[in-house]
């Protein structure tokens, strides 16, 4: 059975920094669903947002050992039982014909969802949510036809008053 | 003081008190191969890439200070990479400069590119890219510090031609800033104290020391631990040299080809404590059976090794400089005499041996004469096959850099460079290498740069015309089924060693290897021993692979 984790990971903000850490959890055998890498509130870190798949949960403590070991790895910080705020940017493009587009912005609403561009045959849509409520979205725009889909990866916030890296 | 990145580079290594870099130059490397020049640093020229990364590896391993290899771009790189895994996984410092097509040309398939800093990622300790001349001194001071510090091992500085002629004012950082990287040093003292808790129930302790114990010069300490509390002792083959094996208490070696007391000791022991090795499959056997009875104690600098193969009860993270000394100063004599005699029992009842039932040489007895001939405080290299496990079994090693051997990657073709490495280390002492007739063909190359530095390495090569190691198992394992894995044509050695203009002596008798091992002790340059031994001879005892460690067939 493969176990989603969630980790932040702070690092250098130098090359080779993907490279180190992507191929340390291929050697382990851990596949990366998502990932998002951003500027933090010191200038020189940056944090790397990952839920991974993990089936072998023996391993996992001594892999997370292994990540806190490279160089470039200034912390790593699991989340995964803390259930943290968890936010993902998407951009979906749906066919859109005039007769469409009352019912699209009706699901848009309830969504909660942002029409931020419209052309005669199409619509792109901004949705900023958990997963599950960007996939649900998803599902409900396919009857009308996506013509593409554009996913961020979650960032993750815990709701602890303090910073997570401490 | 304005310097290009080239003397940039020699000013960092002097700074470093860099005697002797191991190298080959090409395209690329030309302007840092210019700066070497008569620069006061010695560069040895090895006649293959991979050779000056061993080389470096074997100057590392003998001496404890930060092995030197330099290559070009592309192909010279890429021949590096053998030798950068090697040392990686045996936890040897080093620093290996790359020199890298221009900053332009990066990313656009170059003549001589190739993407060195992304093939080494998961084979070395860390690498940097160096895009600026600016950022050079800083980038060469992390470098040694990362590859020097905490667990050590390679560190790669890829440096492209740009850089190197560029002009920067030089200045050297004292002490390196780095956020993502804070070697272990202290610990926790409270976990020692626990420890000797444990260790005061226990009927039955081993201690199990690895190469942790060599690289943090603690192999004094370790003495007085055993010898204060009376505690069998085993050891990996990283940690073999750091106890007298004429030590009453010393098992021997621990696992596949271990001896039968180090074990059984392990198997039945109810405590074991573990300094500075990591469980090595080979070493443990089948792992679920591995110390089954026992509570698990472990000294180490890094916390990923620390239940990564076997699950651990206690742990003391810290380096064993800091953690030795006080575990020493804490315990006492243990009260385990029953176990003791058991143990000393099994090492009298089952010593290791051969029989010399053949006319033909046997292996074992070319790894005695010489190590009856040695120096006290010779250094023994290997190359890796079944002369590699006779060497850990029957020589002695006079001090803890003693034994240099590729343990973790079982790289063949790593003993002649890593001797000429040894060698250049350490002038004054002797330097044998025990190699295979297939092992030596990797990197025979290197005779040539014996030669030229005037080395005295001697070369005893065990042969027995084929691939003793992977034949021994074809024998054991897989019906005498016998392929791939026969030299049907000779290599005259000899001649090989004449060619190069080294000393070339041929063995066929127990007389001329008594006069061989004589003459080899005095010789002024290197020489090459070929002995003839039986073909036919087993690496024993064994613990066939898979099996739990007190399955060990004599
Ligand atoms: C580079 C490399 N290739 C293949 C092997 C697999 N291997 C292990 S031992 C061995 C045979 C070694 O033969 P030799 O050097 O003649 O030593 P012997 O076992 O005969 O003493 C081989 C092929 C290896 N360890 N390293």
């Amino acid at each position: 059975m493969k176990q989603q984790h969630i980790l932040s990971v702070l690092v250098e903000n130098s090359p080779g920094v993907l490279t180190h850490i992507s191929s340390l959890l291929s050697r382990r055998g851990i596949n990366i669903s998502s990932i998002a890498a951003s500027s933090t509130e010191e200038p020189d870190i940056t944090r790397i947002s990952l839920v991974v798949e993990v089936s072998d949960y023996e391993a996992w403590a001594e892999i997370l050992n292994q990540l806190e070991n490279l160089i470039q790895v200034t912390k790593v910080i699991e989340m995964t039982n803390e259930s943290p705020i968890a936010r993902e940017l998407s951009l979906i493009k749906v066919k859109a014909s005039p007769d469409q587009r009352a019912e699209i912005t009706n699901v848009t609403d309830i969504f909660r969802a942002r029409i931020v561009d419209v052309h005669p045959e199409s619509m792109v849509i901004e949705l900023t949510g958990e997963s599950q409520k960007v996939d649900a979205f998803c599902d409900l725009m396919q009857r009308f036809g996506i013509i593409e889909i554009i996913r961020t990866g979650s960032v993750f916030m815990s709701r602890a008053p303090e910073a997570a890296a401490e | 003081m304005i310097l290009s990145g080239a003397q940039a580079v020699v000013e960092c290594l002097k700074k470093e008190n860099v005697d002797t870099v191991f190298g080959y130059p090409g395209g690329v490397a030309l302007p840092l191969y210019d700066a070497l020049y008569n620069c006061g640093i010695h560069h040895i020229l090895t006649r293959h890439e991979q050779g000056a990364a061993h080389a470096a590896d074997g100057y590392a391993r003998s001496s404890g200070r930060v092995g030197v290899c330099i290559s070009t771009s592309g192909p010279g790189a890429t021949n590096l990479v053998t030798g950068i895994a090697t040392a990686n996984i045996d936890s040897v410092p080093m620093v290996c400069i790359t020199c890298q097509v221009t900053t332009d040309a990066l990313g656009k398939d170059s003549f001589q590119e190739a993407d060195i800093t992304g093939i080494t990622a998961p084979i070395s300790k860390h690498n940097f890219m160096i895009h600026t001349v600016e950022s050079l001194p800083e980038v060469m001071t992390e470098a040694f510090y990362i590859a020097s510090t905490g667990r050590p091992g390679p560190v790669i500085v890829d440096i492209p031609k740009d850089v190197l002629v560029s002009k920067a004012e030089f200045a050297y950082p004292e002490k390196p800033q780095l956020k993502g990287y804070k070697p272990v040093y202290s610990g926790d003292e409270s976990m020692i104290r626990t420890v000797v808790n444990v260790l005061k129930q226990a009927k039955k302790p081993v201690f199990f020391i690895g190469g942790g114990v060599m690289l943090s010069d603690m192999a004094d300490v370790v003495l007085e631990l055993v010898n204060k509390t009376g505690i069998p002792v085993t050891a990996s083959m990283m940690g073999l040299a750091s106890l007298d094996k004429k030590h009453p208490l010393h098992l021997g070696m621990l696992g596949m080809h271990g001896t039968y007391a180090a074990n059984l000791a392990v198997t039945n022991c109810d405590l074991l404590i573990t300094l500075g090795a990591r469980f090595d499959d080979r070493v443990t056997g089948a792992v679920s059976k591995f110390a089954p009875n026992a509570t698990i104690v472990q000294f180490d600098i890094d916390p990923s090794e620390i239940n990564k193969i076997i699950p651990t009860n206690y742990c003391v993270l810290a380096d064993l400089k800091w953690s030795l000394p006080i575990f020493t100063k804490m315990v006492s004599a243990c009260d385990i005499k029953p176990w003791v005699d058991e143990v000393l029992l099994w090492k009298k009842e089952h010593p290791l041996r051969f029989k010399e039932d053949t006319a033909n040489i046997k292996p074992q007895a070319v790894i005695c004469a010489v190590d009856e001939a040695k120096a006290n405080d010779a250094f023994v290299v290997t190359d890796v096959g079944q002369h590699q496990m006779w060497t850990a079994q029957y020589a002695h090693f006079g001090h803890p850099r003693a034994l240099i051997s590729s343990a973790g990657l079982g790289t063949m073709g790593y003993g002649l460079p890593a001797a000429i490495g040894a060698q250049a280390a350490n002038p004054e002492r002797e330097v044998w290498l025990f190699s295979g007739d297939g092992s030596i063909m990797m990197n025979c190359q290197e005779l040539a740069t014996a030669v030229e530095q005037n080395l005295p390495i001697k070369i005893f090569i065990l042969n027995n015309q084929g691939l003793g190691m992977v034949r021994q198992w074809q024998r054991m394992f897989y019906g005498k089924r016998y392929s791939g894995s026969k030299h049907e044509v000779p290599t005259n050695f000899q001649l090989l060693a004449e060619a190069f203009g080294a000393k070339g002596l041929t063995v066929h008798t127990k007389e001329e290897l008594k006069y061989a091992v004589t003459y080899a002790k005095a010789c002024k340059g290197p020489i090459l021993v070929n002995v003839f031994v039986e073909e036919e001879e087993n690496v024993m005892p064994m613990v066939p692979p898979g099996t739990a460690l007190d399955q060990i067939v004599e």
